[in-house]
């Protein structure tokens, strides 16, 4: 696989490169007799750059997709190009590698490891990685420069959700998955960890999806994606995007 | 309670890995338990029955010569039930075309009928007939070591008398069961024969018409044996009776007992370390089990599930794994024990095997079992009681992480991030991580204990036989006679060089203890036979004085050098003197004495006399020789030492090895069970950080680094406390194992401590390799999904 290179173009510009393009995507799980369709044909670009939230009840189908773009799991059906490549039809060992390069994840419940320093959970990642930030500068970015030799223990949600998200950029991925990075979050911090993904998405040009149940996150968003029962339900731009501190919860 | 079942089933069927090894572990004990009870019964019973059914005598007495008229006196002892008087008459049996000197023991029966006491069972054929002059029944061993069937003849050396024999029969009796010629210290089948003639003909050639020179008794039940032996004693005397023996230390029944009892001492030993091991990893899994389910437990006590019923769950659980462990165990137990009482019937010479299984067993095991079981899974049971429901539901405070001791003294820098992760694992909890390099280093002592066995046996052999009594041949005479038949059996051709030795029979006493047993007479700078002492040097005899082996001294008489012992010789004469003990060898077999020739024939106010001679022999002569030998009466007996080393061999093969392999393969399930439930436990606690990872673009391999790497740490950390475990626990056995035949050195062979390191590696790599495919299927979303 190459390594895409970032360009700068802006997203609210006429032609922005398209980072993510899936093409019928379906996902069906068995489970003995019955069968779940988590998602029944999704049809959806992601473009470089841009900042997008994604909105819909539960169960219907968010994570799903957002493992599938992300190299965790693979589609029952469809196709989802990656730049110039297919990951549907990528092996175990060539999507760790996919995701080792290009994808930053961030999770409700964090997942840090315990028993590693801030610092030393972003060196976890900039270890394997080929240009990475250093840990220093990712943690920096999301404001933890003074906590970097403390342990998860030792640091507060948000705080630790801030160090995921350092981690989650320290690759320099091309595109950053958060689900529900604010899920466990109160609204002060919730708003501190949205203004650490604006920041990277503005300063590192990250491609950014964020999935959540909070519809007041929408605002920030360049582009807001609803999912229902598995489908596309509908896709909106946002000509007046906010900060996240300007947000109304 | 239907769906808290379901749990139950589905919990089990989740962690049925590590209930499988501890399953295994668990019915290994009670394996190991019921094999050496079962056996331990079953032996005892048999030997009991063939004791009573056999009339087995009670009271022993050798005289030199009694006229039959003292049955009266020795009958009308108040005590004794039955008499039975007999001719015992040492013979040579010459075999065509076995070259090497057979000796024998020939016990008169009544010339027709069945004795009083110590009854023949018959194995094939049948008893003698009266009026008929020339038949024996052999025993059964000598008659398979020869392939010797009833109507052949024997060619027999009575007295100096060559008599032709028939072999009427074959079988034994309680009185040999166990066979081991005079002077020798293992049963020899080819060698020694144990035989049955009648008394009339058997008197005539032996010069007994009229009179005997044994006589054997039993007691009423209300009989004070120590007086009534005394009197017996009184009696005896005139005729040259050296004093009664007691069953207890009449040798077949002595040498029985002594195994039986070293039978009883390792039976102990071996389940313990099994159910405390199966104990330990049951504390671990229900342990890890309940602090994973902190919520659920939670959940069930805010949804009004009481207490009782709680700790019901998981005691309900802990019980089947138990109960499983009992059920598997118990028929792999008989099994193995009704194996192992097959070879040990074999080996003792006992007529028939009653194998049983006594429930009494099976409940106790049971009970031991439940109660390790109980023991080891309480602490976690009460953290489940003791849970509220209100702070079980918050969830459990994020562990608090340190960097390392080994980080913090500054090799940080060297350490890649995961291999800081495995150093903190450990070092987070230290008590956890302390259990499980106890529990994998139990397992490393005990593969040792199998392997061991074999070590400490050829250091045994070595001092015997390369370095104590190093002859060719062993010539015993019938009685002590003059140094010339030293001279003419070393002009022998062939024989190269002789020095003579002499025994006599004594009772040892110091303070109120006494020890009957044989004192050897050696030139103090003999070099064939040699004391050694504890640093293996080879000590010279004192001029005075008396030199006592260290278990005689030690362990029976209490005594140390320097103190004075009470000599009485038991050869008819009584001499009586009070010696100094000169000085203690190392001495693995038996338990002797020895003294100067000068010093004990100054004693025994005799003379020069000698015993036998111990002698260096040209292999190419050595068939001649022992022709030479068996056309002497005078000799008793020969002892070929490379036969006494096969001998011995052929023993510990029968015994050792069975046990060898069977305590080797135990020791390997506790071995891959320990360390598989580790490996386990490690995957569980860690599934979560590892699958983190691997979202986080880290390959298989280097996750299993970080989980293997942790493995691989405690099992190297195991291994030099396990060694040293091992060699504890051997010590432990040696001491449980010494009796007053043999004496197990602690000797451990590096070749020993590699094995059991060797197979605690292999162990740890096939379970490394397990837990890796299972990390293989690791569900990264699931993972990320819950909170923990
Ligand atoms: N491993 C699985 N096995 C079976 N069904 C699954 C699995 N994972 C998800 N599903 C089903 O797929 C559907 C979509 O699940 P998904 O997790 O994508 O929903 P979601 O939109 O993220 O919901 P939420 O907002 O609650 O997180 C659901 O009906 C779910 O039950
Ligand atoms: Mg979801």
């Amino acid at each position: 696989m190459t390594n895409p290179v970032s360009d700068t173009s802006n997203p609210t510009h006429s032609s922005p490169a398209v980072v993510f393009e899936t093409h019928d995507v379906t996902k069906t799980y068995q489970m003995g007799e019955v069968e779940v369709r988590a998602l029944r044909g999704i049809d959806l670009e992601l473009y470089e750059g841009e900042f997008v939230v994604m909105l819909g009840p539960s169960g219907s189908g968010k994570s799903t997709l957002l493992n599938i773009l992300g190299g965790l799991d693979v589609p029952s059906s469809g196709t989802v190009r990656y730049g110039d490549t297919d990951l549907s039809t990528f092996n175990e060992s060539v999507l760790t590698q996919y995701r080792r390069e290009h994808v930053g994840f961030v999770f409700q419940f964090y997942n840090l490891i315990p028993s590693l320093t801030a610092r030393e959970n972003v060196a976890l990642v900039t270890e394997i990685s080929s240009q990475p930030l250093a840990p220093e500068e990712a943690l920096k970015l999301v404001e933890l420069s003074d906590r970097m030799d403390h342990f998860p223990a030792q640091l507060s949600g948000g705080e630790q959700q801030r160090v995921a998200i350092a981690r989650a950029i320290a690759k320099r991925p091309r595109v950053l998955l958060c689900d529900e990075p604010t899920g466990a979050l109160d609204i002060r911090t919730g708003i501190v960890v949205l203004e650490a993904l604006a920041k990277v998405n503005r300063e590192l040009g990250t491609t950014t999806v964020v999935i959540t149940h909070n519809v007041a996150i929408a605002d920030m968003a360049d582009r807001v994606i609803r999912l229902s029962d598995g489908m596309i339900a509908s896709i909106e731009g946002n000509p007046h995007k906010k900060s996240p501190s300007e947000l109304s919860w | 309670m239907k769906a808290l079942e379901h749990k139950l089933w589905r919990d089990l069927w989740n962690l049925r890995g590590q209930t499988l090894a501890i399953i295994a572990v668990m019915a290994s004990g009670v394996a190991c338990f019921i094999m050496f009870m079962s056996t331990l019964d079953s032996l005892l019973q048999s030997r009991d029955r063939y004791y009573s059914e056999y009339r087995f005598a009670e009271i022993f007495v050798p005289v030199k010569r009694a006229p039959e008229s003292v049955v009266l006196r020795l009958e009308s002892i108040a005590g004794v039930s039955k008499v039975d008087t007999r001719v015992v008459a040492p013979v040579t049996v010459d075999m065509e075309g076995f070259h090497e000197p057979i000796i024998g023991t020939i016990t008169s029966i009544p010339d027709s009928g069945e004795p009083l006491l110590n009854r023949l069972y018959l194995r094939a054929g049948r008893l003698i007939e009266p009026g008929r002059n020339n038949e024996i029944v052999i025993s059964e061993a000598f008659a398979e070591a020869h392939q010797l069937h009833p109507g052949d003849t024997l060619r027999v050396t009575i007295n100096g008398k060559r008599e032709r024999l028939h072999i009427v029969g074959s079988g034994g009796s309680p009185e040999y069961v166990h066979q081991v010629p005079p002077g020798g210290a293992f049963p020899d089948y080819e060698r020694y024969a144990v035989m049955w003639m009648g008394r009339t003909p058997l008197a005539r050639a032996y010069d007994m018409d009229g009179a005997f020179n044994h006589v054997v008794l039993t007691l009423t039940r209300d009989a004070d044996a120590p007086a009534v032996m005394d009197q017996i004693d009184a009696i005896l005397r005139p005729y040259g009776g050296v004093g009664a023996i007691a069953r207890k230390d009449q040798s077949s029944h002595f040498m029985l007992a002594q195994e039986l009892t070293q039978l009883e001492n390792l039976s102990g030993v071996f389940p313990i370390i099994f159910l405390s091991v199966a104990a330990f990893l049951l504390n671990v899994v229900v342990t890890r089990l309940v602090g994973t389910q902190r919520e659920q437990i939670a959940a069930l006590k805010a949804f009004g599930y009481s207490n009782i019923a709680i700790a019901l769950h998981y005691l309900q659980m802990i019980m089947l794994i138990v109960l499983a462990g009992i059920t598997a165990g118990v028929p792999l137990g008989a099994t193995l024990g009704h194996m192992l009482s097959e070879i040990f019937v074999e080996y003792f010479r006992l007529p028939f095997l009653d194998y049983t299984l006594e429930p009494l067993r099976v409940l106790q095991v049971s009970l031991i079992t439940g109660a390790a079981g109980l023991l080891g899974t309480l602490a976690a049971v009460r953290a489940a009681v003791r849970l509220k429901p209100a702070a079980a539901m918050r969830p459990e405070a994020p562990a608090v992480y340190r960097t390392s001791l080994l980080e913090r003294i500054g090799v940080q820098r060297l350490l890649s991030t995961p291999t800081r992760m495995i150093l903190r694992n450990l070092a987070h909890k230290p008590v956890k991580s302390l259990l499980a390099i106890l529990g994998i280093s139990l397992s490393v002592g005990i593969l040792m204990t199998g392997q061991f066995q074999q070590d400490s046996i050829n250091f045994m052999m070595h001092l015997r036989y390369i370095l104590s009594q190093r002859d060719d041949l062993t010539v015993v005479f019938n009685e002590p006679t003059s140094h010339r038949a030293l001279t003419e059996l070393v002009s022998l051709p062939g024989v190269q060089y002789g020095e003579p030795f002499r025994f006599v029979p004594v009772r040892l006493r110091f303070e109120h203890r006494s020890y009957r047993t044989l004192i050897w007479a050696l030139e103090p700078d003999a070099s064939i036979r040699r004391l050694v002492d504890n640093d293996l040097q080879v000590i010279k005899l004192p001029p005075d004085g008396i030199i006592l082996n260290e278990y005689l001294a030690t362990s029976i008489l209490h005594l140390k050098a320097g103190d004075r012992v009470v000599v009485e010789t038991l050869d008819g004469r009584m001499r009586k003197a009070s010696l100094p003990v000169a000085g203690l060898i190392q001495e693995d077999f038996g338990v002797s004495a020895y003294m100067s020739l000068q010093a004990l024939n100054r004693l025994m106010q005799e003379g020069e006399l000698i015993s036998g001679a111990s002698l260096y022999i040209d292999e190419r002569y050595a068939n001649e020789i022992y022709q030479q030998i068996k056309e002497r009466p005078a000799i008793a007996a020969a002892l070929i030492r490379q036969q006494e080393i096969r001998n011995f061999h052929r023993v510990m093969d029968q015994t050792m090895l069975f046990w060898t392999s069977v305590a080797t393969l135990f020791a390997i399930t506790i071995a891959v069970g320990v360390v598989y439930n580790s490996a386990r436990i490690i995957l569980t606690e860690r599934s979560r950080e590892l699958a983190s990872l691997r979202v986080l673009g880290y390959t298989r391999g280097e996750i299993s680094y970080i989980l293997l790497g942790e493995l691989a740490l405690l099992t190297l950390a195991a291994l030099p406390v396990g060694l040293l475990f091992g060699r504890a626990l051997c010590g432990y056995i040696t001491l449980t194992v010494n009796n007053d035949m043999y004496r197990v050195p602690l000797v451990i062979e590096p070749s020993t401590y590699a094995f059991a390191a060797f197979c605690v590696l292999l162990a740890a790599a096939v379970s490394g390799l397990l837990v890796r495919q299972k990390l293989d299927k690791l569900d990264l979303i699931a993972a990320l999904k819950t909170k923990e």
